[in-house]
């Protein structure tokens, strides 16, 4: 499929979602509530069929948090950028797409170890690389390390 | 007559019961902590704990200017360091707008591949050692060796080469170095022979491996297993035909299949893909163009904002590349989907109902590399 096509596609599925102008992906920002039901359906629709998820980031944008996943269809070939931004630092959280695709749940508790992000529904969330009762997420950019201080 | 205590036996057969693999167990291959609940011998799941050497090379980036970002991938799968320098330069370039000389493109894949096979070699003698066959151990780094004295040479360094830069390299190829890889290429072709005499067709092997740790096609994309691993499902995840980078276009090769998916395809995938990379070498190792062995560059690079992904196939599988810039020399975020961090999380899943014994030859043949894991 298209961009084009696709674009129209996604635009039917979630009529709130926001283009967002990416000169390597079609991006789109959707809504927090609406991204479960948007997964389920970009991997059941036979004709978007998007069934691997080859990457999954949290970014810190200081007033939000924003979950980023990269999608591709390895049947069909084509590629898609979803963005997830929190309604506020502190207390935001994003459903879980790890039921969707498993390879979603190492990711996402990677960026609640590192980020804070919370996933609603999430099988196993702790934190994966830090020991429990780290206190923080080092990856925030207001994070302050007060053992290990190393200015450059 | 010493007096004999009888403690009370719980029948371990039917209770389930836990043990730690790892953190310094030999077969994990690294500081990987496995903590798995059995019933008798039989594994009914299993949770990785990760973190050991977590560096926090993410966080570092933040701080650390392109160029110097390329010196931490390094430390990221230790043994394919060329293929993670390529992903962070080939992501500079693009988005710099950025034209490497062809002889560039010629040289870095034709490293790449060196690296590939260093590194499956490395897997191969080592996996040759869970499997109890210490010769693997010495035949493989034997001839290991030869790739990293081919290194050494041409750029002086064994195991963390840093030496792609934005751009280009950071110095023009030996004199000697075509010489000496058609010669390694020669030698090695006799060489791999031996490998599949002594453990491919060895019957110990096969047993231990054949119908062990099966992971279909649909669960290979799902849990987004990539690279050899993922290939031997059937999951078509080549990133050098399917998203071709440097000058792998102009190379005959074959994107190998498995359709078993368990331990010994995972095994014969890699055994191919050696085979395969020997070929990629000698289609390019003649015909590397003259020219400049760097493109010009500004001193200091600063990406225009926005965001850049690249991907490329490293020796474990796809290596991505996530960058979040503000404009500024260094990123404002920076990702690194590693192929060994997606792998691992398919293990406890083709791990269950198989006996704890089997879980080395599962382990062995995922090929984790820790530090990739933790970054």
């Amino acid at each position: 499929m298209d961009n084009a096509t696709l674009k129209e596609r996604i635009l039917g599925i979630v009529p709130d979602a926001k283009f967002q102008e990416n000169k390597q992906f079609l991006t789109f920002i959707i809504p927090p509530d609406k991204m479960h039901d948007l997964a389920f359906k970009l991997q059941q629709e036979a004709d978007l069929a998007f069934d691997f998820l080859f990457c999954l980031t949290g970014v810190d944008r200081i007033e939000f948090l924003e979950v980023v996943y990269h999608l591709e269809s390895t049947t069909l070939k084509h590629q898609l950028e979803l963005k997830v931004q929190t309604p506020d630092r502190e207390n935001g959280a994003v459903d879980t797409v790890s039921d969707v695709w498993k390879t979603a749940e190492f990711h996402e508790r990677e960026a609640y170890d590192l980020l804070g992000i919370k996933f609603n529904n999430h099988p196993d969330l702790r934190r994966i690389f830090l020991e429990e009762g780290w206190k923080g997420y080092p990856l925030r950019k207001d994070y302050v390390d007060e053992v290990n201080i190393v200015e450059l | 007559m010493k007096e004999v205590i009888n403690l009370p036996v719980k029948n371990i057969e039917e209770e389930e019961y836990f043990i730690n693999m790892g953190p310094q167990h030999p077969s994990t291959h690294g500081v990987l902590r496995l903590v798995i609940s059995l019933q008798g011998e039989t594994v009914q799941s299993l949770k990785p704990h990760c973190g050991y050497i977590h560096r926090g090379i993410e966080k570092m980036c933040e701080k650390d200017t392109y160029p110097q970002i390329i010196h931490l991938t390094d430390r990221m799968d230790y043994l394919s360091a060329h293929i993670n320098n390529h992903a962070v330069c080939l992501l500079v370039e693009k988005a710099l707008e950025v034209e490497v000389p062809e002889r560039v493109k010629y040289i870095r894949t034709i490293i790449d591949e060196l690296n590939r096979i260093a590194s499956h070699q490395l897997w191969w003698c080592s996996f040759g050692m869970d499997m109890g066959g210490l010769t693997c151990f010495f035949y493989g780094l034997r001839d290991r060796e030869k790739i990293l004295d081919i290194f050494e040479e041409s750029f002086g360094s064994r195991l963390l080469h840093s030496y792609y830069t934005p751009g280009g390299l950071m110095m023009d190829i030996h004199l000697n170095f075509q010489k000496r890889v058609k010669d390694f290429i020669k030698y090695f072709r006799k060489k791999i022979k031996d490998y599949d005499d002594i453990l491919t067709g060895n019957i110990i092997m096969q047993e231990r491996t054949k119908g062990i740790g099966i992971l279909t096609k649909e669960e290979a994309i799902n849990y987004g297993v990539t690279g050899p691993s993922g290939r031997a499902s059937g999951f078509a995840c080549d990133v050098r035909k399917h998203h071709p980078y440097g000058v792998y276009e102009k190379a005959d090769f074959n994107e190998i299949l498995g359709t078993d998916g368990d331990t010994f395809t995972r095994y014969m995938m890699r055994m191919h893909e050696m085979r395969e990379s020997m070929k990629i070498i000698e289609q390019l190792i003649d015909n590397i163009p003259a020219g400049d062995y760097t493109a010009k560059m500004k001193a200091v690079l600063k990406l225009p904002a926005g965001e850049y992904y690249q991907r490329v196939e490293a020796a474990r599988g796809e290596l991505g590349v996530y960058v979040v810039s503000d404009g500024n020399k260094t990123p404002y975020r920076m990702k690194f989907r590693s192929p060994n961090f997606s792998n691992l999380g398919s293990l406890d899943h083709i791990s269950r109902g198989f006996k704890i014994a089997d879980l080395v030859a599962i382990g062995g043949s995922l090929d984790y590399v820790i530090p990739d894991i933790d970054r």
